[in-house]
């Protein structure tokens, strides 16, 4: 028997002039898991934030049980049983779990018999729910996999039973999501309700019984997962076509372009995190690094943008050897000689998101002409710059001045791409280009990797989503506990034997 | 009531006009409180206040020249807070760079007067910024905090120009511990000079040319930090390090380069002290302005509108304090020091205390109004 535990009605909500939810209305059946799928920026997590009572909609009304409600704010959700997951962990660092759960948490007692009975009662969930988390562990020593199942347990302790996990395997290993979906399959068979949102179609096939696709901040379709395909989904939520598989004529190499030799690397805990690697990558040529993440990527990048120590071994780039004695080449020397970089943690190297678009875009390039002039900031041309680059790209809003933190992941993406690839590089280093982003995004950055290769720019792509590795590259190396440990020629690999080799079993 | 307000909804003068004036009523009422709980009539004080800093030329000329003390500590400590540093060394900076003044104006007293001014703040702010080196350097390479060090260094230099006016510079002609007076024709011209001028008899104050000189400062920190490469390196730096260096943007030399600027900027406050009104170095004559210029600073929201305003009150509060202390007995000057402490309180430490519900008091009635 189905019976609908939420019901949203014609939920409008709008930001300035920008209209996030329109009309939209979804119900959503007790027992089950919902899944909302959707493009960034598509309104699924002001949809969310609205149902949390972190916001109000401007109309609309939300049913919980049959009955209306008023939710003016989180206390209000959580009063009527709905528990939400962030994206972002709101937890206390340095306090144990057992203190983040019952902070702030109303009416409860911090201790005597109060504590004991709470931590009684929470032992209870861990174990119906296979939480396997120990109370008294503190915050800062669990890894991320454990500390979203911390935000779950506080949730359900609420008496959470709508559960919203926004985008909740972002931050995952593969091993870890599986982990996850053990969990909430448990507890949709104890009879809780489970709402995800996400941009993963894979997760929605395997999850969910019911999926909500959102666009632009309508829905445009509800379905029945068993009855729906991948590719309908993304069709859906892009409103075309979209190529799972990008085309992309043979490469043209030239000459070798770019060299590692032996290079070693450590991490800033003094640890060898990259061990032995050789490899070299041509004119015209898109490398394809893939591994599993903290097999030494990071530091690998970091050191070959010159903003990491090189231990031993050498750099041969631009006929210049960088090695341990002429330690080391600085970023900036390396950006004028025509080195671009995409970091792998985009809000935190690749962006000051703090500051305004216009002046993210000429980040890391504000002191060459014609950005600046004998130290001064050309405001005119940094605009006229802005403007232009913005329309190329497609950077949605169009405005320079608005402050960086307030554009979506894809546009924030696209912002640091367009930035580096505006000054014509010779290589490109590019990590993780397409996490956390969406379909839409996906596709316009992959392509625009592919119009550098036909140019000529030899790219090294790092990124662990074996797809897009997969679909990119011309040549693939996996990286394994800091070592290269398999070349493949693209055209003769499966992924299979890419995920053995990225398992360290091949 | 909402609690959260969608903010791309806030007209800016409500965030930036509206709340700050708020929270300044709300800290002069419980200022009042105070007053009325000492026993004395706050009315009476605020009448006082505003007669004292405003109701006559010399007081309002008094006013101004707080208003340029605090521009100068104000403006060094937030150069160094765009970087995300917190330099609590402006009251030492600002003595050495009153030495630095001196020292020019005694030795090259044979050059030409308008180039003894120039050398002069020109010094000052060198040996200001001199004074900021070592702990930025102790910060950028060595990782010593830069609040230790500079609230160390503030009580170096107390001592080292204790050591200099009693052993070496003092004049000798007298017992005090201070330096001899710089020729006539080297001070600054002030307000009643310049009253003469034109004929207007005023009576003393201290306010002098030096005023402009902060007017000019103001406008230099603003082109520094939002029209320069530097100031851009260095908002970088202060914002995300990780991030700068990624963008080869060196956080070693923006930590260095944003303390001097900052201790160069305390420093200039010796050619309104030595030029403009003691025409000599007299002991502790910094007398607390930089430790006020952090509170400036905060509440001025680091921006040189906002700190020119915010010295500009504490210049107000500095005059009309004292003319109250004055007047009504039962008011001490300590009293003015709370007074300041709770004006701090407000609108710094609670800042946010009625924004939520201001901001959102506005937003619906201004969507009322296009409804309407």
């Amino acid at each position: 028997m189905v019976s609908p535990i939420l019901e949203l009605s014609y939920i409008n909500k709008s930001f300035g002039h920008v209209q996030a939810n329109k009309d939209i209305s979804l119900t959503i059946n007790k027992g089950t898991i919902h899944g909302i799928i959707g493009e960034n920026g598509a309104g699924k997590s002001t949809l969310m934030s609205i149902v949390y009572g972190f916001y109000q909609a401007d109309s609309g009304s939300i049913k919980i049980n049959g009955n209306e409600l008023r939710l003016k704010s989180p206390r209000d959700s959580i009063i009527n049983g709905i528990g939400m997951v962030h994206q972002h962990f709101m937890l206390v660092e340095n306090f144990s779990v057992l203190e983040n759960i019952i902070l702030g948490f109303e009416g409860e007692v911090v201790f005597g018999k109060k504590l004991k009975e709470a931590k009684k009662n929470l032992i209870n969930l861990c174990e119906t729910y296979k939480l396997n988390i120990d109370l008294d562990s503190i915050i800062s020593d669990l890894s991320v996999g454990f500390r979203q199942r911390v935000e779950i347990l506080k949730a359900l302790y609420r008496g959470a039973e709508i559960l919203i996990l926004d985008e909740p395997t972002g931050v995952l290993t593969p091993q870890e999501v599986d982990e996850l979906f053990k969990i909430l399959r448990s507890l949709q068979q104890e009879g809780k309700t489970i709402v995800l949102i996400t941009h993963k179609l894979n997760e929605i096939m395997d999850l969910t019984s019911d999926v909500t696709v959102m666009r632009q901040g309508e829905v445009v379709g509800h379905k029945k997962t068993q009855s729906t395909n991948k590719e309908e989904l993304a069709e859906m939520m892009v409103g075309r076509n979209v190529l799972l598989r990008i085309n992309k004529s043979q490469s043209k190499k030239g000459d070798v372009i770019f060299r590692v030799n032996n290079l070693q690397v450590k991490d800033d805990l003094d640890v060898m995190r990259v061990k032995n690697v050789n490899f070299e990558i041509h004119e015209g040529e898109i490398l394809g690094l893939a591994g599993v993440t903290g097999n030494g990527q990071t530091e690998l990048l970091e050191a070959l943008s010159g903003i990491r120590k090189i231990e031993s071994g050498e750099i041969q780039l631009f006929n210049e050897t960088i090695s341990n004695q002429n330690n080391f080449l600085n970023p900036k020397e390396l950006k004028e000689k025509g080195l671009a970089h995409v970091p792998e943690d985009r809000q935190r190297m690749g962006l000051i998101t703090n500051f305004k678009a216009n002046e993210n875009l000429i980040f890391g390039y504000h002191h060459q002409r014609p950005f600046s002039k004998a130290s001064i900031l050309v405001e005119k041309k940094i605009y006229e710059h802005s403007k232009k680059i913005m329309s190329d790209y497609d950077v949605r809003p169009q405005s320079p001045d608005l402050i960086t933190s307030n554009f979506s992941g894809g546009n924030q993406q696209k912002i640091i791409l367009s930035r580096e690839l505006n000054k014509n590089p010779k290589v490109l280093l590019v990590g993780q280009p397409t996490r956390g982003i969406d379909i839409g995004a996906i596709e316009f950055i992959h392509q625009r990797l592919i119009d550098m290769r036909n140019k000529g720019v030899a790219i090294l792509l790092v990124s662990v989503e074996l797809e897009e590795v997969l679909s990119l590259s011309d040549r693939i190396v996996v990286m394994f506990d800091g070592k290269i440990v398999g070349e493949k020629i693209n055209q003769d690999v499966t992924e299979r034997e890419i995920g053995l080799l990225m398992a360290g079993i091949a | 009531m909402s609690t959260l307000v969608d903010k791309s909804k806030v007209p800016w003068w409500v965030a930036n006009v509206i709340v700050p004036l708020v929270n300044l009523i709300v800290a002069l009422i419980v200022s009042g409180l105070f007053i009325y709980i000492a026993g004395a009539n706050p009315f009476k004080a605020v009448q006082l206040i505003i007669y004292g800093s405003f109701g006559y030329i010399e007081g309002f000329a008094y006013t101004l020249y707080y208003t340029t003390n605090f521009i100068f500590t104000g403006l060094a400590f937030a150069v160094a807070f765009h970087c995300r540093l917190f330099n609590i060394g402006g009251e030492g900076q600002a003595y050495l760079g009153g030495l630095g003044v001196f020292l020019i104006a005694i030795n090259f007293s044979f050059l030409p007067v308008p180039i003894v001014w120039l050398l002069a703040i020109i010094a000052s702010a060198l040996f200001g910024a001199a004074w900021a080196f070592i702990p930025a350097y102790l910060q950028a390479y060595r990782g010593s905090h830069v609040v230790i060090t500079t609230i160390m260094f503030n009580f170096i230099a107390s001592s080292l120009m204790v050591f200099l006016l009693v052993d070496v510079i003092r004049d000798t002609n007298q017992m005090g511990p201070q330096t001899a007076s710089l020729i006539k024709e080297q001070w600054f011209p002030m307000l009643k000079d310049i009253g003469l001028l034109f004929g207007i008899k005023i009576r003393y104050s201290p306010l002098n040319i030096s005023f402009f000189l902060a007017i000019l400062a103001l406008f230099f920190v603003w082109f520094l930090i939002w029209r320069t490469k530097w100031g851009y390196e260095m908002r970088a730096v202060g914002h995300n390090t990780r991030a700068a260096v990624y963008a080869g943007i060196s956080p070693h030399k923006n930590i260095i380069i944003a303390m001097l600027i900052s201790g160069a900027l305390a420093g200039m406050l010796g050619v309104n002290e030595v030029l403009g009104v003691h025409h000599r170095v007299i002991v502790n004559f910094p007398a607390g302005y930089g430790f006020t210029g952090i509170a400036v600073a905060l509440m001025g929201r680091n921006h040189p509108i906002g700190i020119f305003l915010a010295a500009f009150l504490f210049g107000i509060l500095y005059q009309g304090g004292s003319e109250v202390t004055f007047d009504m007995p039962k008011i001490t000057r300590y009293m003015f020091v709370a007074v300041q402490g709770v004006i701090i309180l407000f609108s710094g430490a609670l800042e946010n205390l009625f924004r939520p519900q201001i901001e959102s008091f506005f937003v619906k009635r201004l969507n009322n109004a296009k409804v309407a």
